[in-house]
């Protein structure tokens, strides 16, 4: 056990933690739930972290992204998330990807990976990332966040968890994010990442909601493809 | 009576609750007009804790839960 990870014990078994060193995820977004997510798979010691991103940092976000920093302005964030990588642990290995994900590249984003995570902040690229994950059959943790409020679930392959949560039509008008909503997101992810990574149970076809304005969580039960 | 649950963002200006007669609203989409509530506004749609659609039909009793969508990162 590298002394790095002997804080991860006994929360994690020795066992668990190998395998986390041997496992592969792509963060699909670099931003406010990426940033945080990179931050937390590779303190948590996950092997390999493919970091997905086509923008570069601007001064707006500052209030909430972690890897955004004064002289990182106009750099490229895929980047930015392996330098920091490096700079916590150079033993994983990153492999930055500095490309918006789209239908001419999701399908080689997502391949090879155990697990997807997304960072994204949009809904097209949402669908997008969906059907290149069901297509490769690789579960992905879906996580998104307005103003206050932060939603996190499971999307098993094929399971229509986007479609339900984004139906044709719908639109968010909020573009306000405050600073713990990518932060308490991330960790959600991160938790149920880390738990399907190493073989724990999770539930699927949930939705976990958090409105951090007034203190609500719910927890909300989709039936997938029932809806009547 | 039904009572509808609004969450998040759907709460500005309305209720946490509101309690409406099951006679005068039929479906989901009744409640929603009454409430001045786009389709587009919301995501996640419960009666009763099970999703549902705009067309489900409503009784005295039912429970609905209505939540925007998130979508940013």
């Amino acid at each position: 056990m590298e002394r790095r990870y002997e804080r991860n014990i006994p929360a994690l078994s020795d066992q668990e933690c190998r395998l986390l060193r041997s496992k592969r995820v792509a963060v699909i977004g670099c931003g406010g739930i990426g940033g945080y997510l990179i931050e937390l798979l590779a303190r948590i010691g996950v092997g390999y972290i493919r970091t997905v991103d086509g923008d570069v940092f601007e001064e707006s976000n500052f209030n909430r992204q972690l890897l955004s920093e004064q002289p990182l302005m106009g750099r490229p964030k895929a980047r930015a998330a392996e330098a920091r990588v490096q700079r916590i642990n150079p033993r994983i290995e990153v492999e930055p990807v500095a490309a918006y994900l789209d239908n001419s590249n999701a399908k080689d984003i997502v391949s090879g990976c155990d697990l997807v995570l997304d960072g994204l902040d949009n809904i097209p690229a949402r669908r997008i990332l969906a059907a290149a994950c069901t297509e490769a059959n690789i579960p992905y943790i879906h996580g998104a966040i307005s103003g206050w409020v932060a939603q996190v679930g499971i999307s098993m392959p094929g399971d229509g968890l986007i479609d339900v949560l984004y139906p044709q039509g719908v639109s968010f008008r909020d573009r306000s994010v405050l600073s713990f909503a990518p932060s308490l997101c991330a960790s959600v992810q991160a938790a149920l990442a880390v738990k399907m990574l190493i073989g724990r149970p999770v539930e699927t076809g949930t939705i976990y909601y958090f409105d951090l304005l007034n203190q609500e969580f719910e927890t909300v039960k989709l039936d997938l493809g029932k809806k009547d | 009576m039904i009572e509808v649950r609004l969450f998040a963002t759907l709460r500005q200006d309305r209720e946490r609750s509101i309690m409406l007669d099951s006679k005068d609203f039929p479906t989901v989409q009744d409640v929603l007009t009454h409430l001045d509530i786009l389709p587009g506004e919301v995501s996640i749609l419960l009666v009763n804790g099970f999703h549902k659609s705009l067309e489900a039909q409503l009784v005295d009793g039912d429970v609905v839960a209505l939540f925007p969508p998130v979508g940013g990162g």
